[in-house]
């Protein structure tokens, strides 16, 4: 007896009682349609993240006052006033330091910023002129933040996109008008293109104003929030890194980096955290989908033990006529296999549709992996092996004399 | 051909024991048409299932064409009752919504046979049997008698030397019954070996030798010389 014998019978099997076959495919085609949107759905996002994080600069060093991981008490990265503008400056300026570009020093704080009676409240981001550089910022209307701006504590503001909109309306020209940050009249000079990103990384939702303004003018203080270096290239990014550190150790007499009260990021430090979280979120919810493809599949099997029983008298008949137990296996194995691939396939188009849909809907880049197709199609197939596995034994093992007599 | 000595069947359920053959013996050779006889509960089918490879009796030695059967394995079990065993049923057994044609092939496609082959041999095995109209009729479509006749082309599928039949005219008028015992008694004179089960005795009568049971032990047997002559000592 070949395969494509056994292939044809089980197919007429299943032909036989078509509405049973499909509610028995249902549940695995709920079950990797599940898998297969969520699973390409946390893609997605994951690379949303990653496009946006490539998008501040992959060759980009982020020194961050407070101290390293190591060494007692951590605190937290932002909350100590360790880096000041100096520190940017001497860097820029060290003679030591070779693989630098650029550096940029920020300090932002979320306040409220008024235009006329439309309010919004945003990031409000001091810069020097290199931040545009190192952050490759791209100017819409009239110029950005200049050294000048920044010497002279000019009350000057560059507006990202989304305040534009906020307090001029969309595709509105501000450049001229005067808004207010916590009530201190600011003169617009330029408003930056759109550059895309959503939450913490928006970038668009920014308010850019001298630093040496934000520092003395709005929030009184000396320090800045974060240091932004440019490395020179790519390659040389863990060079920049140990020059800048031990350049920052010896301006702050530290001689242990151990005890260093600043901390060095690059891009693919926060990179690497954020598709950590997004990968253990698409992990939990492909688990959860796992679970309903297992419930498809002990669907699968309670159907095959429903057609084993009723099919007792055919499968004793079949014996007595010289089946031998491996072809019985074969037919009622491949009877499941049958059911859960074509479930598999329907699955995959079901749970493609679905995260192409939601893709669109929350604006996400839609992407199916061929390793999410080829993993759906070989765990169906393997659900029907594993589920049609027992009660394909149970028919072969069922003994030709009981089987003819079973009514 | 057939050799059964000292055969006992003893079936076990919930401790109570049922002795359903005891000290069964005798020898069926080529080319005999046998009658098992007895009334229900007698062990005739018991008897039938262990001739048919379908089971293996508790004690005792059954050989089958010079091989012990005790000894084989469940596949080459599956072989024989392929290969050198045909079996009739009393309620036919058809594999349902299948034509006539696919269920006369079915033991031919367990022994490997070639789709053409099977086709023509199936054809003209339900022409054999006055059916070669009928072929793509599935069982529901088919009388009784039409559906026993498609049973025995069935039975002759891998052309068997020997024939079980379990009560064939069971469920048939007496009409249908003389034709189906016409096609046995047809095979018999081709060179089949046939033994049949059946409590009708104007049905034994087509028989050459009618074995009796009677509570799992034989009660007579008109061929059995081995146990004639047991019984006179």
């Amino acid at each position: 007896m070949d395969f494509s014998e056994t292939l044809l019978s089980a197919l007429e099997a299943l032909t036989l009682n078509k509405l049973r076959t499909v509610l028995a495919t249902l549940g695995v085609v709920i079950g990797i349609g599940a898998v297969i949107a969520l699973v390409s759905l946390g893609q997605s996002s994951q690379k949303a993240v990653e496009a946006q994080i490539q998008s501040l600069g992959s060759n980009l060093l982020t020194v961050m006052p407070g101290a390293q991981t190591s060494g007692g008490i951590r605190q937290a990265a932002g909350g100590v006033t360790t880096l000041t503008y100096d520190d940017a400056k001497a860097i820029l300026a060290s003679p030591q330091i070779s693989s630098v570009a650029n550096v940029s020093a920020e300090l932002s704080r979320r306040a409220q910023v008024t235009a006329g009676r439309n309010n919004t409240n945003t990031q409000v981001l001091g810069v020097t002129p290199a931040y545009r550089e190192v952050r490759k910022i791209t100017l819409l209307n009239g110029s950005f933040v200049a050294q000048r701006d920044v010497d002279g504590l000019s009350k000057v503001a560059v507006l990202g996109p989304q305040v534009v909109t906020d307090l001029f309306g969309e595709g509105a020209n501000p450049v001229g008008e005067t808004i207010r940050i916590n009530r201190m009249s600011f003169r617009v000079v330029g408003t930056t293109a759109p550059k895309g990103g959503s939450g913490f990384l928006n970038q668009d939702d920014m308010v850019f104003v001298p630093l040496t303004t934000t520092q003395k003018q709005l929030f009184g203080v000396d320090y800045v929030g974060s240091i932004s270096i440019e490395a020179k290239g790519e390659n040389i990014m863990s060079q920049a890194r140990d020059e800048v550190g031990y350049f920052l150790l010896e301006r702050h007499k530290l001689s242990d980096p151990s005890t260093a009260d600043f901390s060095i990021f690059s891009q693919a430090d926060v990179l690497g955290a954020a598709s950590q979280v997004t990968g253990t979120f698409t992990a939990l919810l492909s688990g959860i989908a796992a679970i309903s493809l297992l419930v498809g599949g002990i669907g699968i099997m309670n159907i095959m033990f429903v057609t084993v029983t009723e099919r007792t008298r055919e499968i004793g008949l079949r014996k007595a006529l010289g089946a031998k137990k491996k072809w019985i296996i074969a037919q009622f194995l491949l009877e499941s296999i049958i059911l859960t691939i074509a479930g598999g396939i329907l699955g995959m188009l079901l749970g493609t549709i679905l995260s192409f849909v939601i893709a669109n809907l929350i604006n996400l880049p839609f992407t199916v992996s061929l390793s999410s197709v080829i993993l759906a199609v070989g765990v169906s197939g393997g659900i029907g092996v594993l589920f049609g596995w027992y009660p394909a034994q149970k028919a072969a093992n069922l003994s030709p004399i009981e089987a003819l007599r079973y009514e | 051909m057939i050799q059964v000595s000292h055969i006992s069947k003893i079936y076990k359920n919930d401790s109570v024991e049922t002795v359903a053959l005891s000290d069964v013996s005798f020898e069926i050779k080529k080319g005999e048409f046998v009658a098992i006889m007895g009334p229900s509960g007698s062990g005739k089918s018991t008897l039938m299932h262990v001739i048919g490879a379908l089971d293996l009796p508790t004690t005792g030695t059954y050989i089958l064409d010079k091989e012990d059967v005790e000894k084989l394995s469940e596949d080459e079990l599956a072989d024989i009752r392929n290969r050198k065993i045909g079996f009739v049923f009393q309620s036919y057994n058809l594999l349902p919504r299948t034509t006539s044609l696919k269920n006369v092939m079915l033991p031919m496609v367990y022994a490997g046979i070639p789709k053409e082959e099977r086709i023509k041999r199936a054809s003209d095995l339900l022409k054999m049997v006055s059916l070669g109209d009928r072929q793509n009729h599935t069982s529901s479509q088919l009388s009784g008698g039409q559906q026993q006749r498609v049973a025995i082309a069935r039975s002759l599928a891998n052309n068997p030397s020997i024939i079980l039949a379990d009560e064939p005219t069971g469920n048939l008028a007496s009409v249908q019954g003389e034709e189906i015992m016409a096609i046995f008694q047809d095979l018999n004179e081709k060179g089949h070996t046939i033994i049949m089960i059946t409590h009708e005795s104007y049905i034994a009568e087509y028989t050459r030798r009618i074995i009796h049971l009677r509570d799992g032990k034989i009660a007579n047997d008109n061929g059995n010389h081995k146990q004639r002559q047991a019984n006179h000592h």
